[in-house]
């Protein structure tokens, strides 16, 4: 059923996958710019915890950022 | 410092402009538009022999399993028709090359058919073990990477106070980083000894081979962490492992969580079950996509040279190529740090006892 779908979605709607990427990288803008922002706001706030605060940011943007590329994996399918 | 970076921003304007004229010889010199698509396809996928530069391509062994037992033959048989139109027989049977992929025509064919969406019909495909362009690249790093740690374990043992020379100076920094920073946080003082040599293999695999794909030319080049067969081999086997090291106290609280209503543990339940299979799936697709996308942008900034012909588009996008893989330089590293540390994360979850 989902295949059809998709299948269906790749004749009719192939321009739309770009659009869908560009939701994707959207979504993760927002989500990035708001780890990033408030992993900032704490090294500025206690400078000494830098180190920790950085690798936790840089890991919970790689979240951010699957999800983000899920979407663009999803639309390249879909426009085949 | 400054030396440095000038050498640094040098060698990626060659790296670039040799990823330039690769992209240029593969422009046909017939008056075919300009295709981007197939570009880039041709250059993220996998394929039977290694293009090196212009109508020079090496050669790798096709080894295929059929209903007559093991079949070899080099993949310069084909000579690059990837049309299905070159038959090669061998013992007896004759085989195709249909985009990369490898095809065995029924008995009594001749040609290839296609039905209306181009799939063949009178050929099927046999098991294919052949050394490809992503295994010969991964053989490659195995090497240089048992170099490097045969290397480095060397100098310890001759070195008088433990102290580390040569390669191992390099190593001994990250190995650390990987024990302080990522197994022992995540899986815990006791048992992370256990899980340091995966996670080390696993880190040092990734990071080398991310490194080799951003590499223009041969012998690198392949894209092999940008292939899904690839992550998904690793993330089964972080899986596995974590399945094997699995405490009581993960299952009960994966299928039964203590602490909660009955209706909402009937939710929960197939949710965290699900997870549990989520976890590596998420693991697969994060590194294939990462890789991949940046690829697919580095091919893209390229071919905006081919689709506007024109010089000053061409110094702009070399400049872009740059400016990306100086930060896919940095994407690498942290892709394979995070794919260890995720690992590093599951298997400490799975270990968790009651306290």
């Amino acid at each position: 059923m989902s295949l059809l779908l998709l299948q269906e979605a790749a004749m009719n709607f192939g321009p739309l996958a770009a659009i869908g990427a560009g939701l994707a990288a959207v979504g993760g803008g927002i989500g990035v710019g708001k780890i990033g922002g408030a992993a900032m706001e704490a090294m500025a706030r206690q400078p000494e915890m830098q180190g920790k605060l950085q690798g936790s940011a840089i890991v919970l943007i790689a979240f951010i950022e699957a999800v983000a590329l899920f979407g663009v994996v999803v639309s390249f399918l879909v426009a085949g | 410092m400054q030396i440095n970076t000038l050498k640094t921003f040098l060698f990626s304007i060659l790296l670039a402009t040799s990823f330039l004229s690769y992209a240029s010889e593969s422009d046909p010199e017939n008056d075919k538009p300009f295709d981007t698509k197939e570009l880039i396809f041709h250059h993220i996928k996998d394929s039977h022999s290694f293009h090196v530069a212009g109508h020079l391509s090496i050669p790798l062994p096709v080894i295929l399993w059929t209903k007559n037992g093991l079949t070899t033959f080099m993949s310069s048989e084909f000579h690059h028709d990837v049309d299905g139109k070159t038959i090669v027989e061998n013992n007896g049977q004759k085989f195709v090359n249909l985009h990369e992929k490898i095809y065995q025509l029924e008995d009594g064919a001749t040609a290839v058919n296609f039905d209306k969406e181009h799939h063949p019909t009178n050929a099927v495909k046999p098991l294919d073990f052949s050394i490809t362009k992503n295994v010969f690249s991964m053989f490659l790093s195995m090497i240089v990477l048992l170099l490097i740690f045969f290397t480095a374990a060397k100098s310890y043992r001759k070195s008088a106070n433990g102290m580390p020379s040569g390669i191992a100076k390099f190593t001994e920094p990250i190995i650390l980083f990987i024990r302080d920073e990522v197994a022992i946080p995540n899986i815990g003082e006791k048992k992370y000894k256990k899980y340091m040599p995966f996670l080390l293999t696993l880190f040092f695999f990734i990071w080398l081979n991310n490194i080799f794909g951003l590499i223009p030319f041969f012998p690198f080049s392949s894209n092999l962490s940008g292939n899904i067969a690839f992550t998904l081999s690793l993330a089964a086997i972080t899986f596995v492992i974590t399945l094997f090291s699995s405490k009581k106290y993960y299952w009960k609280h994966m299928l039964w969580m203590p602490g909660l209503p009955v209706p909402m543990k009937l939710f929960l339940a197939p949710i965290e079950f699900m997870g549990m299979f989520i976890k590596p799936i998420a693991l697969t697709i994060r590194l294939f996509a990462n890789i991949t996308a940046g690829h697919i942008i580095v091919l893209s900034l390229i071919s905006l040279t081919f689709i506007f012909q024109n010089y000053v588009v061409g110094a702009g996008s070399v400049l872009f190529v740059v400016f990306i893989s100086v930060i896919e330089v940095l994407v690498v590293a942290i892709q394979a740090y995070i794919f260890t540390m995720l690992s590093a994360l599951y298997f400490g979850q799975a270990l968790e006892e009651e306290h």
